[in-house]
């Protein structure tokens, strides 16, 4: 390992460092003015690229040249920030006051919707761009080539810190998004037309996302994929600055691209990972990441279930419907088995994600990495130690407990928006244990051959195994619910400096809360995966967390009952409705931000509000 | 007398289900300058934020020269012509003394001659010398006046002051004082919510005399100087 070969490793990390901040800047931007984490911006970033891979071999037809080739990229970047002003019209105008969860879940509807989009418009084929006219040729440093658009890119970096750095400072739009970025309210009782600002501020972070992604298209094919890899990375890079603040997010781009070029030396395989660790290193360090301060006004707005008499039939309910699912099997074939039994397993995994949103106001982004731990923690016990289902069921359960209670002790921390996106960054830091870890977990393939045991193997056993499971594990959560451990969870979630006053241990409690609300989700993803036989890293993927959150907004937050309801409509709804379109993430997308924007007491607190108004 | 620049009648407002005002009606002539007085509490603070559309309220007439506000968002009441300093101050911290100033610029009405930096200078000297300075960096009496010269910056024909003599120095509180006369005299109406007595009983022309969200007293400060049972029920002093 020479100092050339260094130098040019410095150089890649500075290329990839300049690309992540362009894009990662509009994000914390429109996340300073608005108070939305935009999970759509990956998606901007996506178009954007799509839309330069197919416009600028177009231009480059009629007249090529570097100034036709640096156009496209611009008007592609243009054309996104369009885009962008049209979900602030639409969408993102409408939540600005609905809590957290509301509009990242609104968001991410975004994101399944442009995916479905994307293909529409452009295929299912991933596009490589043209290469820039005039930064073809390698450039020579050190006795090395190196590309010399990467060199542009270097210095695309710096260029655009320096104009937003001037659009904040010397414009009156600027000083106007600083001040919105402190206190809104006031911005308005000076006369700030905020709809103006917030689609300004919008239109600006969709183009630098737009940007982000247009230049690219000579490095990395437009594919379906790029949404989500650069949303997670954009992620880390806004908490490690400090959410808002665009030199923090320089910073903190610098310091990855740095750690990215550097670490796959060290650990070809655990790059994601030292990504990932040093965001859950900084925030434990410094809660509000490098230049972020806590937030003055306003703070989390949790919603959650409210206190009301134990109703005295509930649990003569409850019995009545477990007896009555116990019956399934003499009526039911064998794939209607098969549905129940997934639908059993996703309603705990709603249930135990309860008890960290709806119970204790945390909102949890990352609620897969429980789930995924327990599927691999049984999968891996069969694999390597040779267990039975009986013994890797509660391995898996032990394993996410203890994961939990590791990734509690860091979040616990935390609130708000920052408590969700270590969360998220937890579930991806296993995401990418179990993706490149291929030794061990299999990686992309997963692990195969996770079979129940004998007497459980059958269609109906199975089931009834897992109801078993599921009506216990569920039944003594409710109970953890009515018990004084749940109302201090309540009441640290409505106020925790007011709970704090009379003696609450706060992080204990929530710390408890992860504990036992991973462990649960880990008995589901157990029985999860021995129903399908395998695993694979997509259980601890972001979209499967946003299926359980989707649940529990379907059947409604505020009630106990809701994501049980919510899992079993939406699987069923899948079931149905996915074989007969290949536009079902479209469909998804656009259900979840009906659901926030005309619907978000779910289908158990609307039923209950109806019956309440008419009581 | 002539037309009322603030007109507001039958004013009610509540946070929740909890209801804060109960019917307040009163006017703000122009040029004139009207203390809110009245213990913690009672609604003060409520009816600038009302006013301002900053709490949800009803009345059967809220206008501000004759446009109704009622239902305006709160940037629509500010081009209005009404200005608002809310208690906290709440200055814009990573903000220069000038840039804060920036964010409360607004045209001016033809014919009226604009408020400019230099001349709020005049008013609040004590500015001229920390135009390049974060609000972080300023005290709570400098804050202040920045607040206040912010507002004015939007060039309003009435101006909403809630507290401006709480949590700041004696000195600065003439300061203050002098400054609510000098925008009087520039014909700036001047409505101030206020718990020190001394200070409201100084500068103002009228008050009103706000008691658990309803008036108990309206009329001229002469006036509630001599009514001394009054003033002992309501306001302590």
């Amino acid at each position: 390992m020479d100092l050339s070969f260094l130098a040019i490793q410095a150089l890649n990390g500075l290329a990839s460092a300049s690309s992540l901040f362009i894009t990662a800047c509009g994000l914390t931007l429109v996340f300073g003015v608005t108070r939305i984490v935009n999970f759509a911006h990956g998606s901007l970033y996506m178009i954007g690229a799509y839309t330069a891979a197919t416009l600028v071999p177009w231009l480059l037809e009629l007249s090529f040249g570097p100034v036709t080739f640096w156009a496209g990229i611009l008007v592609s970047a243009l054309v996104v920030g369009l885009i962008g002003v049209l979900i602030e019209v639409l969408l993102l105008r409408r939540i600005y006051g609905a809590p957290e969860l509301f509009q990242l879940l609104a968001t991410f509807g975004v994101v399944l919707v442009v995916q479905d989009l994307v293909v529409q418009v452009f295929g299912p084929q991933d596009i490589l761009g043209p290469r820039a006219p005039g930064l073809r040729q390698p450039v020579e440093i050190l006795g090395r080539r190196f590309p010399s658009y990467e060199l542009v890119l270097i210095a695309a970096g710096p260029v655009v810190l320096g104009l937003v750095w001037l659009l904040l400072r010397k414009t009156r739009f600027g000083v106007l998004v600083r001040a919105a970025t402190q206190d809104r309210e006031m911005v308005a009782s000076l006369g700030v037309n905020q709809a103006l600002l917030f689609t300004g501020t919008l239109f600006l972070g969709a183009f630098l996302a737009g940007l982000g992604g247009a230049l690219q298209i000579p490095r990395v094919a437009a594919n379906t994929g790029m949404d989500l890899s650069i949303i997670a990375e954009s992620f880390v890079v806004t908490v490690v600055g400090g959410m808002g603040s665009v030199p923090g997010a320089f910073l903190a781009a610098l310091i990855i691209g740095q750690l990215q070029a550097f670490g796959i030396l060290i650990f070809p395989k655990g790059t994601l990972v030292v990504v990932f660790l040093l965001m859950a290193v900084v925030l434990a360090v410094r809660p509000f990441g490098l230049f972020g301060r806590p937030e003055v006004i306003g703070g989390t707005h949790a919603v959650g279930i409210a206190s009301r008499k134990p109703q005295r039939n509930g649990m003569i309910w409850g019995i009545g419907i477990v007896a009555l699912l116990a019956c399934l099997p003499l009526v039911a074939d064998q794939y209607l088995l098969k549905v129940a039994t997934e639908i059993l397993i996703f309603g705990l995994f709603a249930f135990s994600l309860q008890i960290l949103i709806g119970v204790g106001g945390l909102v949890s982004f990352g609620h897969a990495a429980f789930f995924g731990l327990g599927a691999y923690g049984a999968a891996l016990g069969v694999k390597w130690l040779g267990a039975p289902m009986e013994a890797a069921l509660p391995l898996g359960l032990v394993l996410a407990g203890a994961g939990a209670a590791l990734i509690g002790a860091f979040v616990v921390r935390l609130s708000g928006i920052y408590l969700a996106m270590m969360t998220l960054a937890a579930a991806q830091i296993l995401y990418a244990v179990a993706f490149q870890w291929v030794d061990v977990t299999g990686g992309d393939n997963g692990i195969v051959g996770v079979w129940p045991s004998a007497w459980a193997s059958g269609q109906s056993a199975y089931y009834l195994l897992t109801l078993t499971l599921v009506a216990a594990t569920v039944f003594l959560l409710k109970r953890l619910i009515d018990a004084p451990f749940g109302y201090a969870l309540r009441a640290a979630r409505d106020s925790e400096s007011r709970a704090e006053a009379i003696g609450l241990k706060v992080r204990r409690h929530r710390w408890l809360a992860f504990v036992v609300s991973g462990a649960a989700a880990g008995m589901a993803g157990g029985i999860y995966a021995f129903s399908r036989g395998s695993v694979d890293p997509s259980l601890l993927g972001i979209p499967t967390s946003v299926d359980a959150l989707t649940m529990l907004l379907l059947g409604g937050i505020q009630t106990v009952t809701g994501p049980l309801v919510g899992a079993g409509v939406l699987h069923a709804l899948r079931d149905q409705i996915m074989p007969l379109t290949s536009l079902w993430r479209l469909l998804l997308g656009l259900s979840i931000i009906a659901m926030v924007l005309i619907f978000p007491r779910g289908l158990v607190g609307t039923i209950r509000h109806w019956r309440e108004e008419r009581a | 007398m002539t037309a009322p620049l603030l007109d507001v009648a039958n004013l009610t407002a509540a946070y929740g289900h909890a209801q804060v005002l109960f019917g307040l009606s009163f006017q703000l002539h122009p040029g004139e300058v009207v203390a809110l007085v009245g213990r913690n509490g009672a609604g003060k603070t409520t009816t600038l934020k009302a006013i301002m559309g900053l709490v949800t309220a009803t009345a059967d007439r809220l206008a501000f020269r004759q446009t109704s506000l009622l239902g305006l968002p709160t940037y629509r009441i500010a081009r209005v012509g009404l200005g608002y300093v809310p208690e906290d101050r709440r200055v814009f911290t990573d903000l220069t003394v000038d840039e804060n100033l920036e964010v409360g610029r607004k045209a001016a009405r033809a014919g009226v001659s604009p408020w400019t930096p230099e001349r709020l200078f005049d008013l609040f000297p004590n500015l001229a010398e920390m135009r390049g300075r974060r609000g972080n960096q300023m005290s709570g009496g400098e804050q202040q006046m920045l607040t206040i010269a912010r507002t004015l910056m939007g060039n309003p024909d009435a101006i909403l002051l809630d507290e401006p003599s709480e949590g700041i120095a004696p000195v600065i509180v003439q300061m203050m004082a002098g400054a609510i006369r000098a925008m009087k005299a520039e014909g700036v109406a001047v409505l101030l919510s206020e718990q020190n007595w001394a200070f409201a009983a100084g500068i103002s022309d009228r008050a009103c005399v706000i008691e658990r969200g309803e008036i108990r007293f309206q009329g001229s400060m002469e006036a509630l100087m001599a009514d001394a049972e009054l003033r002992a029920d309501t306001l302590g002093v």
